[in-house]
């Protein structure tokens, strides 16, 4: 039963400096974090690294504080940490309800936010056993030429499953990544890419140091949809920040579990007052079917998805809106 | 390559050569002979290798052992003392929690790290700790109400 572990040496470094270059002198060197998403991997024969680099023990992941510039979250900070801190659960209530609702009690004690972030996506056809992908001749993603999902298409359709970044995007959070080209600050908008097999902008060897999330615009909340409670990644998932000014109410969306990555809607269109309220999230509700692209990736119909999310991300809009109102 | 482990489990410290790329589970299986914790879905979905790390529930399955080094772990092997069964053990015992057993141990010890910081939870807050803990009898009412009973249990031998 047991899918045997690859064999592979593990390092321990307990400095940025000496992650990075533990990282550096092997080329398919791996970082770790909570290794609920990569050793599951691994096992599953997805991942081969002849070296994993643990980042438990590097103290500069762990900053958990405010600055002048806002909360900085180290990318070792456990979900469990998120999902139960007052200050995140009072100013970016998106996040603390995204990283309450990823997988179970247990995974969240150890799972991390830049762990979470950087997940890989998710395939019917690429989150199998080795004995059944190759009796599929594998997938474009890794091993084959073919995207069974797509047959036709030149790129992977596997899905982004994070929960985390779409409550990060509506907050517009900065990353600081590091790497041996030295440290540099991206935002969270820029670090993905709309490519299953490759679904971040990290360089190899980089790694996400810290998140920053500046004084939130307005009030914020996510919210999933999946087959059971708990444990189940999103079939589709959806932050909004409301910021209501005087009449005037203008939402950010963020979309996950539906597209290879995940879809930031930053420029819809404010709602005024209560009059234009039904046609208004009946609107957005078509805005956020036309903006994503469902494959047949899970179990779920791809349409079932696409409605779905459109019904979630219009009623969590109106949540948010009749709360905010006077 | 192996290299030496040093951590407790259960109270007792131990040193072992392991190698980088064993897991927990497996080292706590095989090679410390504690088979009470389960080998369920193999990819971390299941909960039924669920021990405590320094008091705090992790899967043993998705764990390396080496990630474990300078720590205390408790299992299900654990859980007795001087010959009795602990609270919660008594309670899924007496309220038929147990059906095939094979997750018991998980959730036993899942509920255990959840009456550590809350002795006395709701159904909710039972569901929310147990929510990554899969019984495929599907037994989760008589689950829920052995928590319950053993958290009752702890209160009353506390007084």
């Amino acid at each position: 039963m047991t899918d045997a572990m690859p064999a592979f040496s593990l390092l321990h470094p307990e400095t940025l400096d000496d992650a990075l270059l533990a990282l550096s002198t092997t080329a398919e060197s791996r970082a770790l974090a909570g290794g609920t998403d990569l050793i599951v991997n691994m096992r599953r024969g997805l991942v081969e690294a002849p070296k994993l680099v643990s980042l438990a023990r590097v103290p500069e992941l762990q900053r958990f504080e405010t600055t002048e510039n806002g909360l900085v979250l180290g990318a070792g900070v456990t979900l469990a940490d998120i999902a139960d801190s007052t200050l995140v659960r009072e100013y970016y209530p998106a996040l603390a309800q995204a990283a309450e609702s990823v997988a179970g009690h247990t995974h969240r004690q150890v799972a991390t936010l830049g762990g979470n972030l950087c997940q890989d996506t998710r395939c019917l056809y690429y989150n199998q056993s080795h004995w059944l992908r190759k009796s599929n001749d594998f997938c474009l993603k890794y091993r084959g030429e073919i995207c069974h999902v797509a047959p036709r298409g030149k790129r992977c359709r596997a899905a982004y499953c994070g929960d985390i970044a779409p409550a990060l995007l509506v907050h517009d959070a900065e990353l600081t990544l590091a790497g041996p080209e030295g440290t540099r600050q991206l935002k969270l908008r820029d670090f993905f890419n709309e490519d299953g097999a490759q679904s971040t902008r990290l360089k190899p060897q980089e790694i996400i140091v810290s998140v920053l999330l500046r004084a939130p615009r307005g009030k914020s909340a996510y919210g999933k949809i999946r087959q059971r409670g708990a444990i189940d990644f999103p079939l589709a998932g959806v932050a909004v920040l409301a910021d209501s000014r005087k009449q005037q109410t203008a939402f950010t969306i963020a979309l996950t579990g539906t597209n290879s990555c995940p879809i930031l809607l930053n420029n819809l269109p404010s709602l005024g007052g209560p009059a234009e309220a039904d046609g208004y999230f009946n609107a957005l509700s078509k805005t956020v079917q036309k903006s994503v692209s469902p494959q047949r990736t899970t179990t779920i119909a791809a349409h079932y998805r696409r409605l779905s999310i459109a019904a979630l991300a219009a009623r969590l809009a109106r949540q948010l809106w009749e709360e905010g109102r006077p | 390559m192996k290299r030496i482990l040093n951590l407790k489990i259960n109270g007792t410290a131990c040193e072992d050569a392991v190698a980088d790329n064993m897991l927990l589970i497996d080292y706590l299986r095989d090679q410390k002979g504690l088979t009470g914790t389960k080998q369920g879905c193999d990819g971390g979905e299941c909960g039924a290798c669920t021990v405590l790390v320094d008091g705090k529930p992790r899967l043993a399955c998705v764990t390396l052992a080496h990630d474990c080094a300078g720590t205390e772990i408790e299992t299900i092997e654990g859980q007795q003392r001087n010959g009795r069964l602990s609270a919660l053990q008594r309670a899924f015992h007496e309220n038929l929690g147990t059906q095939c057993g094979f997750c018991t141990p998980g959730m036993i010890i899942a509920a255990e790290a959840l009456l550590r910081r809350n002795p006395d939870p709701d159904d909710d807050a039972i569901k929310r700790a147990l929510g990554g803990n899969l019984c495929r009898c599907t037994g989760y009412i008589k689950i829920i109400r052995s928590v319950r009973a053993a958290a009752a249990m702890m209160a009353r031998d506390a007084a």
